[in-house]
C-alpha cells in the first residue's frame, strides 16, 4: 500500500460522506483561520504601531489632565476630564525645563460642524503654532494657525482631511469658505496634511482653531486638555519627564506624587497601550484558535471513529487478503489527516479574507507570509494525526474474523 | 504420511488442532482436536450442521483466526505460532478467500476490488491493472471490469470475489458457502468456475450445506461437535484421500 493509493482511498472515503466531512472540517477551518488571522493581524498591527510611533512626531511627551475626583473617595471619571492643566503650566514647561525644547497646548472637544447643508460633529482643536512641529503634523494647503490669530481670537480653521471629505462633498476648494463650529462662523485658512490612519482618535478628523478662540469664544473654559511636549534629544526624555512632573506637582500643591491631578505618557507608553489592545485581540484569537483546534480534532476523532465503526467489515476483508497492521494503520490515519488538511486549507483562505477585513477596518497592512500558510499545514495536520491515530490503531488492531463477522 | 501420498504434495496438515472461544465455564470449544492432510490440487468440501466448528476450522485454515492448540502446517510453513503481521503475509501469498456474502468493497469498481490482494503485496512489480484485468477475463467479466458492486447481480459479484481470491496465485482457495447467497443458477455457475479451477490444478476447500454442491468436490469431510466424523473420498478418479481417519479425533479426550 502506497501512500499516494492511501490518499485516493482517504479522498474516496471523504466524498463519500460530504456533508459529515465538511461539517467535520469546519472546526479545523474555524481554528487555522483564527491562526492565521491572529499572525496576520500581530504583524500587520505591529507595522502599523511602529509607523503611528513614528508619525506622533520625536521626542514626544504628552501631559494630560487626571481624572476628576482623583485622590478622593467616590467615583472616578474617566481620565482627561479634570480641569487641571493651564496654559500658566505650559507657559512654566516651556521656560523652566531645559530640556523641553517646544511646547504645545492644546483644547479640545467636539462640536457640531456645519457647511451649506453637511451637518458633522467632530472634534475642534485649539492650538497653538508650535502644533506642527511638535506633533509632526503640518498643513498641506495656506497657512496654519498663527501668533496674531491667537491674540485675536480669530475665527480661522484649520481642516483635517477626513473633515474636507464630509464638508465639502462636492470637492470644491475649502479655503476661504466658511464653516459654522457651533454656529460660531469660522474662515477656513488651510487644510491638514494626511495623517492616515492613527491608534487612537485620528488627527484627520480634527479642526484646527485658535487656542484662545477654543477657550473663550468657543467653549468657555481655562483649561488645556493636553500639554504636548518636544523633548530636544531621545536621551533626555525621562529627564524632561520627572522634570515636568516635579514641576507640575509642585505648582498644583501636591506632596505625594500617587495624588497627582495629571498624567504624562511618552510614545512608550502608547505604544504600550496599542500592544495591549492588539496583544488582547491576538490572545482572543489564539484563543478561539485553540479551542477550536480542540474541537475539531474531537470532531475528527469523533467521525474517524465512526468510519472505523462503519468500515469495519471492510476491515476485516483488507486483513484477510493481507493488510498489515501498519496499512490499516496508514489508511486511516490517511483519512483523519486529508480531512484535517482539507478543512485547514479552507481555514487558511477564510483567515486571509478575516484578516484583510480586519486590517481595513483595523487600519493596518494586510500582510500575508508564507510563514502563516506554513504554520496553517502544520497545525492541521497535527491535528489530524494527533486525533486520527486513536480510531486508526482501534481500527489496525481488529481482528480479521471478527471484523468480517460484524453486522 | 509425510510429503506426499501418490505423488501429490502436502499442502495442509493440522495436528490436534483446538479451538475454544470465551474462558472459564462459558467456554465454547468450537473444534476438538481436528487433524487433516490436504494434498494439492484436492477438491475437498466441508459440511456438518450449524455449530458444528465448520466455519471456525475454515477461519483457523485461512490463518484469519488462531487456534487454541494444536498445530498447523500449510505448505510446508508452520502457522500456528505466527504473528498477525506474519498471518497476514501468509493470508496474502498463500490463501484466497470466497465469502458467502461477497464481501466486496462497496463504491469500488470491480477491477479495484480485483486489485485490492495485489496492493497488500510484497510482489509489485508489472501493471497491477493489466493482471486484474487479465483475472476478471478469466472469469468472462472483463466487460464488467469498471461496475461497482450495485451493478452487478449477485453471482457476477461473487465470480469478482473468485477472481480476487486468485490474482495473487494463492496455493489454497477456500470457500465459506460460496452459493449461500445465490439462487441456484448462480451457485450452479460459481461451482462450475471451482470446477474449472479445480481441473486446472488449484487447490480448493469449501464450506457447503448443501450435499449436491459438496458433490462437486471429490472429498466431503463432515464435521460434528468439532470433529471430524467422516471422511469420504467421492470419486476414484482423484487418488484424494490418504487413509488419516483411524485414530484422528475423538476418543483422546
Amino acid at each position: 500500500m502506497n501512500i499516494i493509493q492511501n490518499i485516493k482511498i482517504a479522498v474516496r472515503g471523504i466524498a463519500v460522506n460530504k456533508m459529515r466531512s465538511g461539517l467535520t472540517m469546519l472546526g479545523i477551518m474555524i481554528g487555522v483561520g483564527a491562526v492565521i488571522a491572529m499572525i496576520s493581524i500581530g504583524s500587520g498591527a505591529t507595522s502599523s504601531v511602529t509607523s503611528n510611533i513614528q508619525s506622533l512626531g520625536s521626542n514626544l511627551l504628552m501631559v494630560r489632565p487626571g481624572s476628576a475626583g482623583m485622590g478622593f473617595g467616590g467615583a472616578r471619571q474617566a481620565a482627561g476630564t479634570a480641569a487641571t492643566l493651564s496654559e500658566n503650566d505650559a507657559e512654566a514647561i516651556g521656560k523652566e525645563i531645559p530640556a523641553a525644547k517646544s511646547v504645545s497646548p492644546e483644547f479640545s472637544s467636539s462640536a457640531q460642524i456645519v457647511y451649506s447643508n453637511q451637518n458633522i460633529n467632530t472634534q475642534v482643536t485649539g492650538v497653538t503654532p508650535e502644533y506642527q512641529e511638535v506633533k509632526n503634523f503640518h498643513v498641506e494647503f495656506g497657512q496654519f494657525i498663527e501668533s496674531e490669530d491667537l491674540s485675536n481670537q480669530s475665527r480661522v480653521a484649520v481642516l483635517g482631511q477626513n473633515v474636507i471629505a464630509d464638508l465639502f462633498v462636492s470637492g470644491e476648494d475649502p479655503i476661504g469658505k466658511t464653516i459654522k463650529i457651533k454656529s460660531v462662523p469660522f474662515r477656513i485658512i488651510g487644510v491638514m496634511e494626511l495623517k492616515g490612519e492613527a491608534a487612537m482618535q485620528s488627527p484627520d478628523d480634527s479642526i484646527f482653531i485658535p487656542l484662545s478662540t477654543a477657550q473663550k469664544r468657543l467653549f468657555g473654559a481655562d483649561n488645556l486638555s493636553t500639554i504636548n511636549v518636544q523633548v530636544r534629544s531621545e536621551e533626555e526624555m525621562d529627564l524632561a519627564s520627572d522634570q515636568i512632573e516635579t514641576l507640575l506637582l509642585a505648582r498644583h500643591d501636591i506632596g505625594n506624587p500617587d495624588e497627582a491631578d495629571f498624567r504624562i505618557m511618552n510614545q512608550a507608553d502608547i505604544l504600550s497601550t496599542m500592544g495591549a489592545v492588539t496583544g488582547t485581540l491576538t490572545l482572543l484569537l489564539g484563543g478561539i484558535a485553540a479551542i477550536s483546534l480542540l474541537v475539531g480534532g474531537i470532531g475528527i476523532m469523533n467521525i474517524m471513529l465512526v468510519s472505523v465503526t462503519e468500515r469495519t467489515r471492510e476491515i476485516g476483508l483488507r486483513k484477510a487478503v493481507g493488510a498489515k497492521r501498519k496499512d490499516i494503520l496508514g489508511q486511516f490515519l490517511m483519512e483523519s489527516l486529508v480531512l484535517s488538511v482539507l478543512g485547514g486549507g479552507m481555514g487558511l483562505v477564510l483567515g486571509f479574507i478575516g484578516s484583510f477585513v480586519l486590517a481595513q477596518v483595523g487600519g493596518w497592512p494586510f500582510v500575508v507570509s508564507i510563514n502563516s500558510i506554513l504554520l496553517a499545514f502544520f497545525f492541521s495536520a497535527a491535528v489530524g494525526i494527533f486525533f486520527g491515530i486513536y480510531p486508526a490503531r482501534r481500527a489496525s488492531l481488529l481482528s480479521p474474523i471478527e471484523a468480517l463477522r460484524y453486522e | 504420511m509425510e510429503v506426499t501420498v501418490e505423488g501429490a504434495k502436502m499442502i495442509i496438515e493440522t495436528s490436534q488442532l483446538t479451538k475454544t472461544y470465551g474462558m472459564g465455564v462459558t467456554s465454547v470449544k468450537a473444534l476438538r482436536g481436528i487433524s487433516l492432510k490436504i494434498h494439492k490440487g484436492e477438491f475437498v468440501a466441508i459440511m456438518g450442521p450449524s455449530g458444528s466448528g465448520k466455519s471456525t476450522l475454515l477461519h483457523l485454515l485461512g490463518g484469519i483466526d488462531h487456534s487454541t492448540s494444536g498445530s498447523y502446517i500449510l505448505d510446508g510453513v508452520t502457522v500456528n505460532d505466527m504473528d498477525d503481521d506474519s498471518l497476514a503475509e501468509v493470508r496474502n501469498e498463500k490463501i484466497g478467500f470466497v465469502f458467502q456474502q461477497f464481501n466486496l468493497l462497496p463504491r469500488t469498481t470491480a477491477l479495484d476490488n480485483v486489485i485490492l490482494p495485489l496492493t497488500y503485496g510484497k510482489r509489485k512489480h508489472g501493471d497491477l491493472r493489466a493482471q486484474a484485468m487479465q483475472a476478471l477475463t478469466a472469469i468472462g467479466l472483463e466487460d464488467r471490469a469498471s461496475h461497482r458492486p450495485n451493478e452487478l447481480s449477485g453471482g457476477q459479484q461473487q465470480r469478482v470475489a473468485i477472481a480476487r481470491a486468485l490474482i495473487n496465485e494463492p496455493s489454497i482457495i477456500l470457500a465459506d458457502e460460496p452459493t449461500g447467497n445465490l439462487d441456484t443458477k448462480s451457485g450452479d455457475e460459481i461451482m462450475s468456475v471451482f470446477d474449472g479451477l479445480n481441473t486446472e490444478g488449484k487447490t480448493i476447500i469449501l464450506i457447503t450445506h448443501e450435499r449436491y454442491i459438496a458433490e462437486h468436490a471429490r472429498r466431503i469431510i463432515y464435521l460434528q461437535d468439532g470433529k471430524v466424523v467422516s471422511d469420504e473420498n467421492l470419486s476414484g478418479d482423484k487418488p484424494t484421500t490418504p487413509k488419516t481417519e483411524p485414530g484422528q479425533n475423538g476418543e483422546r479426550e
